[in-house]
């Protein structure tokens, strides 16, 4: 069955068209304007008319991030902190995953609902207690403050992400290692390990971005350089004068960032929707 | 549940263990990491806060030095201006921002959900403002906002939108709208992207029908997809109201602590680290902590996450 098309069809098409393309515009105008801004000189970045695009791009900036700026030092800060939080919370996450998942026993639902509560509580309501904690084990301005600080965000939202792919595993998987005489230890590790790794895969990177990208506890828990993450050091970025920003580098830094992100949002995009829309929604 | 204890029970008696109390044991223990952890670093500073808000103390010193003061510090929250300021700034930001960002992110969420060429692109650009961190999109965004080499201004201005070059963030009128306009480009595409997947749960049959029966495409909208995407948008509303209550690092690092932006968040860490007022600070937490807790309660109760 063919309808008849007619010119109002192909004006529509067109409408949509430059819609999509509008859409596309804005969302990747802001990254494309880093990018542009980050690859100029000092003099076509304060230009008028505005340069869009400079005629030969220049490095520089990016060099200058590393040499000017302690970057080298909060991006390893960053790498360690996100890396060690999100192994941890895959870790103790996974467990309790399987046995909310899995297990019935009473008082599954209270715990899951209270886990459920702490993933969204907001991180400023324990501002207060959880400096006096991370004062009182001598974790201020260390990695460590850092990790154990996000296991309060990482670690319910691993466990929730978790549990829903556990749930979806076929029971006879377990039931086939029960009957062969496995303990529920044995049955985690050996039947259900290689069967979560797409859903550990998927909540680990989820964790990672959501430490790596952490601001609040980073800027309050860290004093300096020492254990300074990527995103403070970026908020905090200053110039040879007290009242000029050095945009350039801080562009460039923005990009240095962003890129590996994008790059593992790119390789694993069907897995972070999943992820996101299976159960836990943080942004 | 009630049947596991009641055969726990009844097998108390017997030798060994029934395979339920086995069961529950081993859930304990794989739970038990979890728990301790979770008690460590929400549960104990939440104590601390709601016990510290009752004193007044300094910051500054280590061990800390707090003398109880009782509701004095809830007295004075209820008189500071500037705290409900603070909420109304909050309160602003989240229903302004949620509500663009849920009717544009609908928009968005229709245009991918038609099959078209350079879907997969598109979709791949809807994650990128998603992942790049708050504090660098705040950054991007202020720099392009600047007033005399901002990108914004001239293009505003090379589409005659405006005639002359605005301080967005500096000016108190288009403070709280710049700063919402950066919340809405980095979420709206992932509110999209949670509502496409309740698009995609639609079968299409139910479009082919209303074709059939003659509607128009808006009837459509209104009376098949609308109702059938009820859930989804509840949930990604509900979250993102949520977050955007306990808003920080977008207003902290594009406009500090201008009164004009400030957000509750903003203000309490201003309290509490700025000033050093551990004490006042925390009753502030206390009190963001009772707001957002409630819209919590409200979140699962009204959709009833299920367990099992």
């Amino acid at each position: 069955m063919r309808r008849r098309r007619g010119v109002g069809y192909y004006l529509s098409q067109v409408a949509f068209a430059i819609l999509v393309v509008l859409v596309f515009i804005y969302l990747v105008f802001p990254f494309f304007w880093a990018i542009s801004s980050s690859l100029k000189t000092p003099n076509e970045l304060f230009a008028t008319p505005l340069v869009y695009w400079p005629p030969i791009p220049q490095w520089h900036n990016y060099v200058e991030v590393f040499t000017a700026q302690p970057f080298a030092h909060n991006l390893l800060n960053s790498l360690v902190v996100a890396g060690l939080t999100t192994l941890l919370a895959l870790l103790i996450g996974g467990t309790a995953a399987y046995a909310l998942g899995r297990i019935r026993f009473g008082g599954k639902r209270t715990i899951f609902y209270g886990i459920l509560g702490v993933s969204m509580f907001p991180q400023i309501a324990i501002l207060g207690g959880m400096f006096v904690l991370i004062r009182t084990l001598h974790f201020y301005n260390t990695w460590w403050g850092l990790i154990l600080s996000y296991m309060v965000f990482t670690l319910p939202f691993t466990v929730w992400v978790l549990t829903s792919f556990v749930r979806e595993i076929p029971r006879e998987l377990e039931e086939a290692a029960f009957v062969d005489g496995a303990t529920p230890v044995q049955s985690l590790l050996r039947v259900l390990l290689p069967v979560m790794a797409p859903g550990l895969v998927t909540a680990g990177l989820l964790a990672f971005i959501q430490a790596w990208n952490e601001f609040l506890f980073a800027l309050t828990f860290t004093v300096d350089n020492h254990a300074r993450t990527v995103p403070v050091a970026i908020a905090l970025f200053s110039g040879a004068s007290q009242y000029v920003l050095p945009w350039a580098q801080i562009m460039a830094a923005s990009v240095i960032v962003t890129v590996p992100l994008i790059i593992l949002v790119l390789i694993f995009q069907q897995r972070i929707v999943a992820g996101l829309t299976a159960g836990a929604v943080k942004g | 549940m009630q049947q596991t204890a009641i055969e726990a029970k009844r097998r108390r008696g017997g030798r060994g263990m029934s395979l339920e109390r086995r069961r529950a044991r081993t859930a304990w223990l794989f739970l038990a990491p979890s728990l301790i952890v979770i008690l460590l670093v929400a549960g104990y500073p939440l104590f601390r806060t709601i016990q510290l808000s009752f004193t007044q103390t300094s910051l500054l010193q280590f061990p800390l030095k707090s003398h109880v003061v009782g509701f004095l510090n809830y007295k004075f929250l209820l008189q500071d201006s500037q705290w409900w300021h603070s909420v109304l700034n909050t309160v602003v930001f989240t229903v302004v921002s949620v509500g663009i960002e849920t009717v544009l992110g609908l928009g968005i969420a229709m245009l991918v959900n038609a099959k078209f060429p350079g879907r997969g692109a598109m979709r791949t650009a809807m994650l990128i403002p998603w992942a790049i961190p708050t504090v660098v999109s705040a950054q991007m965004w202020r720099w392009m906002y600047n007033d005399v080499y901002g990108v914004i201004n001239d293009i505003f201005m090379k589409l005659h939108l405006t005639d002359k070059a605005y301080a967005w963030l500096a000016n108190p009128k288009l403070m709280m709208p710049a700063v919402i306009s950066v919340d809405v480009w980095k979420t709206t595409p992932f509110m999209a992207l949670l509502l496409l997947a309740g698009l995609q749960s639609i079968p299409g049959e139910l479009y082919e029908a209303g074709r059939v029966d003659g509607a128009n495409p808006w009837q459509n909208f209104v009376r098949v997809t609308l109702p059938l995407l009820r859930p989804a948008l509840l949930v990604a509303l509900i979250f993102r109201t949520l977050d955007a209550l306990r808003v920080f690092d977008a207003i902290y690092v594009m406009t500090g602590t201008n009164p004009n932006t400030m957000s509750m968040a903003v203000y309490a860490r201003q309290q509490l680290v700025d000033f050093g007022a551990l004490g006042y600070g925390s009753a502030m937490s206390v009190g963001i902590f009772v707001i957002i807790g409630l819209f919590v309660v409200a979140y699962v109760v009204s959709l009833g996450v299920e367990v099992d």
